[in-house]
């Protein structure tokens, strides 16, 4: 087997690329909800890196190490929460407002 | 070697208080219903207070950091809570302004007219909770993850803030800082990631240990400095911030403007100083002060073009903040002295602290200048000192922190990094702190010069105000004068905790 095809290798590539797409979907579209996907998408990107690097840091005997794993569940789900304040926020903006 | 770095000190549990009890406010509004919100956050932010002088007296009677480690989990695995003489002054500034905000907030909601509608006044009082438990796990915080979570945490209640009064324009202001906010702390978070993956740990305290010279910290860190600045608002990524600012509330816009951006500013302090290896640390230092530099120069000079008054107060932050970025390579110190032990750094702490002070004064004297008035253009503004003398008053003395005139905290700050830009051999920061000083100077003094002036006809006024109202921001004014005349108190105060740091980091 390839260095290039090792599951922690083609993880951390993987997120890699994710990274590049949503940073360039974030920077250049105009429009506020593709940055809100193109911020999602650079989120999912890092987490596909936490998870090579828990492939890689298998230290101690374990199948993989346990605290990158932790940590990307909460990063979960802080992107969450934080896209869905952004929708509501665009979804504010979106619509006519009557009292204004 | 990490079981010793941690453990729990006897005055530990006030750091959790500190970071808990704003939180078991916000879930006692949700529960008792906005009748009560007042109340319960009146009742907080006095124990809130208590809490961090609690803390500051215990650091000064003991001399040396306060640890708490939850849960009884030692880091790496564990989480630590740390507070030394710098976090210890962080968050009494931190409880200082959020008092003051609060009791502003409170007069001012309970005016007849104009007070805001229920679900506005009840939301504001959960956020700026909520803030100020965020702001607190920042101060203490030792865990870049925990950290990071803190930082999403204040982003989470800072936004709602900005866009308190639902109009669209707000709202907009809200997104455009949200999504800002949202990129800075996900280049953050890929840096926790790399420095996960080259360290094993994400304790500040054993990562300043452990530290040296290698690729993945240096991207690492460049990655996460830059995610900061991004929240920070440095120039030219605080695009967001004059819209955001000047368009929430004016209690909203104090605590955004004193608290929450400092916030990543002390992040970066502690990334800077404490983790990086000594060549990265130098050239992050030379970047971040040209960027401060650029800072300080260009938004001076777009606040003096400001027609309206928030707008200019919040042009006038991204200035002063550029003040806290030159402190880097100032002070980087010769052979054998810690950072920590420079006059440049204790004129940084001193800037962060005093320029909160002021710009929560400034901005809570903004917002009675609109209250009275119903607008803030500068121009029409003519002689409103007559009418509002002690808003006037409170203006004034902010300005005069900011200026850096004596004897206010602003000067010693200023005069201080001024001799350590000249004994370190900056020219080009000393002529930019001058240059900061008289622009700062410019945009003031246009203010006054409106307050003082005799226009022909009285200005209409749509309210009155009580005088309460402009005594919290007068007593916030003259807290910032007054840093100035205990100039020599925070040089062994700041220190508490940190030479066993710089020890490590040696």
């Amino acid at each position: 087997m390839t260095v290039a095809l090792q599951p922690s290798v083609l993880f951390g590539l993987c997120g890699a690329a994710l990274v590049g797409i949503g940073l360039f979907a974030v920077v250049s579209s105009p429009g506020l909800l593709r940055r809100i996907v193109g911020c999602n998408i650079l989120g999912a990107g890092i987490f596909l890196v936490f998870g090579a690097v828990a492939r890689r840091g298998a230290g101690a005997g374990f199948e993989a190490d346990p605290v990158p794993q932790a940590l990307v569940i909460t990063g979960i789900v802080v992107a969450f929460s934080a896209s869905a304040l952004a929708v509501a926020l665009l979804k504010r903006l979106a619509e006519p407002r009557s009292d204004a | 070697m990490t079981a010793a770095l941690h453990a729990t000190t006897p005055g530990g549990f006030l750091l959790v208080l500190a970071v808990i009890l704003p939180v078991c406010a916000v879930l006692a509004i949700l529960a008792c219903g906005p009748r009560s919100a007042a109340r319960i956050a009146m009742a907080t932010l006095a124990a809130g207070l208590a809490v961090a002088v609690a803390i500051t007296v215990e650091l000064v009677w003991s001399g040396a950091a306060l640890t708490y480690v939850v849960g009884a989990w030692r880091p790496p695995l564990g989480i630590a809570l740390r507070a030394d003489g710098l976090s210890g002054a962080m968050l009494v500034m931190t409880a200082l302004v959020v008092v003051a905000v609060g009791l502003f907030a409170r007069v001012q909601y309970g005016l007849r007219e104009g007070g805001g509608s229920e679900r506005e006044r009840t939301t504001f009082w959960q956020m700026l909770l909520a803030l100020w438990s965020a702001l607190n796990i920042v101060f203490v915080g030792e865990d870049l993850f925990n950290l990071y979570v803190a930082l999403e945490l204040l982003t989470f209640a800072a936004v709602p803030l900005v866009c308190l009064d639902g109009r669209a324009e707000t709202a907009n202001a809200a997104l455009r800082y949200l999504l800002f906010a949202l990129i800075g702390s996900l280049l953050y978070l890929l840096g926790v990631g790399l420095i996960y993956g080259q360290y094993g740990t994400l304790d500040l305290l054993a990562l300043a240990r452990l530290s040296r010279p290698d690729p993945a910290l240096s991207v690492a860190l460049a990655l996460m400095i830059v995610g900061l600045l991004a929240k920070a608002a440095l120039f030219p990524l605080h695009l967001w911030l004059p819209p955001a600012h000047a368009g929430a509330p004016a209690q909203a816009s104090a605590v955004l403007s004193a608290l929450v951006i400092k916030a990543p500013i002390f992040l970066i302090l502690r990334l800077v100083l404490d983790v990086a290896p000594g060549q990265v640390a130098f050239l992050a230092g030379q970047l971040l002060a040209v960027l401060g530099a650029a800072s300080i120069l260009f938004c001076s000079v777009m606040a003096l073009r400001q027609a309206r008054l928030k707008l200019m107060i919040a042009y006038s932050t991204v200035a002063q903040i550029g003040y806290l970025f030159i402190v880097f390579p100032l002070a980087a110190g010769g052979a054998g002295t810690s950072p920590w032990e420079t006059i440049a750094w204790t004129g940084g702490a001193l800037q962060l602290i005093s320029h909160a002070l002021a710009k929560s004064a400034m901005f809570l004297a903004a917002g009675i200048v609109i209250k009275v008035y119903g607008h803030d253009r500068i121009a029409d503004l003519g002689g409103f000192g007559r009418a509002l003398p002690i808003s006037a008053t409170a203006f004034g003395l902010a300005g005069l922190s900011l200026m850096g005139v004596p004897p206010s905290g602003g000067f010693v700050a200023k005069c201080l990094l001024l001799t350590a830009a000249v004994i370190e051999g900056y020219p080009w920061l000393a002529v930019t702190i001058l240059l900061g000083g008289l622009l700062a100077g410019g945009y003031v003094f246009r203010i006054i010069d409106k307050a003082l002036a005799v226009s022909a006809s009285p200005l209409p006024s749509r309210a009155g105000v009580p005088r309460r109202l402009e005594l919290t921001a007068l007593a916030l004014a003259i807290a910032a004068v007054l840093l100035g005349f205990v100039p020599l108190r925070p040089f062994g105060f700041l220190q508490i905790g940190r030479s066993g740091l710089a020890m490590a980091g040696l």
